[in-house]
């Protein structure tokens, strides 16, 4: 497969970056998007040129830590995917394909298409945690009997990885899905009551100090979240929202 | 309560409530006018009641008008907070294969009803402050001693294509916020179970139905007029 790829190199944080094209051979349809770029890395090395900056870690799936904002969409045209799992047979031979980072004003570029995504772990240490006694006495979680349609609702939240796909895919970079899933995870459950209130004030304070813009509900990123979290999880934090200003 | 008004879900269930408010408004409108079409004397009769009860002139219309401004103002203020959010745009930025147009582009046909409100204003509201408030004539009577109301909203119409392209061209947009905004300010306000399907389907049928019934109506003046 002969692919054009048109990929954002920026030298680093302060720098101006610009589109670069690259003429790539030999992609075969059963490579990964990362080891495409693994081969593109290969090839410049050999030229002497600067290699391209991704992020990657797992590859298969877990970590959150692959982005790229792939023709358009965040991890790529496939749905429920990460960019570690995009196949290359989901492209056809001769495309051109252009490759940004994550944009928001939340997620600096630190190098080409290397983002700075702290700002998530900023909303999580302001509240996604519960208190457990950990002197040797800590319950088991599972002697604690939970319905079972808000343990799988809190596990389905729970599966986010924190990659960013939902501010990407956002027109207004917002980060209410991944937010919302954080404060859903422990919502639903009993042992997330103690805390419940300042959790979810702090981490849309946090939310908002970083720069997020505001959901308009469209939906975008539940569409290109590579874990399927649902649009329900923001419906309840700002359920959560309201009643914890009321009582705070 | 505090911080409730200071942040961003909070700026956006303050934009849902008043959007809910004005669909509310919308329903209400759309009743009365259409009364124009199958019975000019009840929209005559409710027209002054609207017009001249303390009630309405005095509490429900300057609550109307907070709300308009309000929601628009709203409106203008969360998009430039939102385009803040991304200072460095995508070059290649494929939002129809997440998100449907009328979602993402809410402040165009906003944008639009406003400048429609303007002419709706200049039409129908100034005329009746005008009358009302500076000749101080409440009887809601013509020259010939009958109710004015019925023939001043046909005269807008008759003979009057401009006017009514404008018009029904206001109506298609109105049609494409609400098809998203109805919906969407449910799932601000946090509603989101078992129940939101048939909500979906409510909303959408109503953000058809009554901008196409405002347009119905206008389009029926002209046409019984020619």
């Amino acid at each position: 497969m002969k692919l054009k790829l048109n990929i954002w190199r920026q030298e680093d944080a302060n720098a101006k970056g610009q589109f670069e094209s690259y003429d790539l051979d030999g992609i075969d349809g059963d490579m990964s998007f990362l080891e495409m770029l693994d081969v593109l890395n290969n090839n410049l090395v050999e030229q002497g040129v600067e290699p391209v900056e991704f992020d990657h870690d797992c590859r298969e799936g877990i970590c959150g830590m692959c982005s790229l904002q792939i023709n358009g969409e965040p991890h790529g045209p496939d749905r429920r995917v990460t960019t570690c799992q995009l196949h290359m047979r989901k492209f056809k031979d001769g495309d051109t394909i252009t490759i940004e980072p994550f944009r928001a004003k939340a997620f600096p570029v630190i190098k080409d298409l290397v983002v700075d995504r702290s700002a998530f772990d900023r909303i999580q240490h302001a509240g996604g945690y519960i208190s457990v006694n950990t002197s040797g006495n800590t319950q088991d979680a599972n002697s604690i009997p939970i319905e079972k349609e808000n343990a799988d609702m809190a596990f389905n939240a729970a599966t986010c990885i924190g990659c960013g796909a939902c501010v990407a895919a956002c027109k207004n970079a917002s980060a209410m899905l991944f937010t919302s899933a954080k404060v859903s995870q422990y919502a639903l459950l009993p042992q997330g009551e103690i805390e419940a209130t300042e959790r979810v004030l702090n981490m849309v304070e946090q939310m908002d100090k970083e720069g997020f813009g505001n959901c308009t509900n469209t939906g975008a990123c539940e569409i290109e979240c590579p874990k399927g979290i649902s649009l329900e999880n923001i419906a309840r934090l700002n359920r959560e929202y309201l009643s914890a200003s009321f009582k705070g | 309560m505090s911080g409730i008004l200071k942040t961003s879900i909070a700026r956006k269930f303050a934009m849902a409530l008043s959007g809910l408010f004005l669909v509310l408004f919308l329903a209400q409108h759309f009743t009365i006018n259409f009364t124009s079409v199958v019975s000019p004397d009840t929209f005559n009769e409710i027209s002054h009641f609207m017009g001249t009860n303390f009630l309405v002139q005095a509490i429900l219309q300057p609550v109307l008008i907070f709300g308009v401004v309000f929601h628009f103002i709203m409106g203008f203020v969360l998009e430039i907070k939102n385009n803040k959010a991304r200072v460095v745009k995508y070059k290649n930025y494929n939002g129809g294969a997440n998100a449907p147009w009328v979602s993402r582009n809410m402040i165009i046909s906003g944008a639009v009803v406003l400048a429609f409100l303007g002419l709706h204003f200049y039409d129908f509201w100034i005329h009746e402050m005008q009358v009302k408030y500076l000749q101080g004539d409440m009887s809601g009577l013509n020259a010939a001693g009958e109710f004015r109301y019925y023939e001043e909203t046909v005269a807008k119409f008759a003979g009057q294509p401009v006017r009514l392209g404008i018009y029904v061209l206001s109506f298609v947009f109105l049609m494409l916020h609400l098809l998203h905004g109805f919906a969407s300010s449910f799932q601000t306000v946090g509603f989101n179970n078992k129940y939101s399907k048939g909500l979906k389907v409510f909303t959408k049928a109503f953000a058809i139905v009554i901008p196409l019934g405002f347009a119905f109506i206008a389009i029926f003046h002209y046409i019984n007029n020619l």
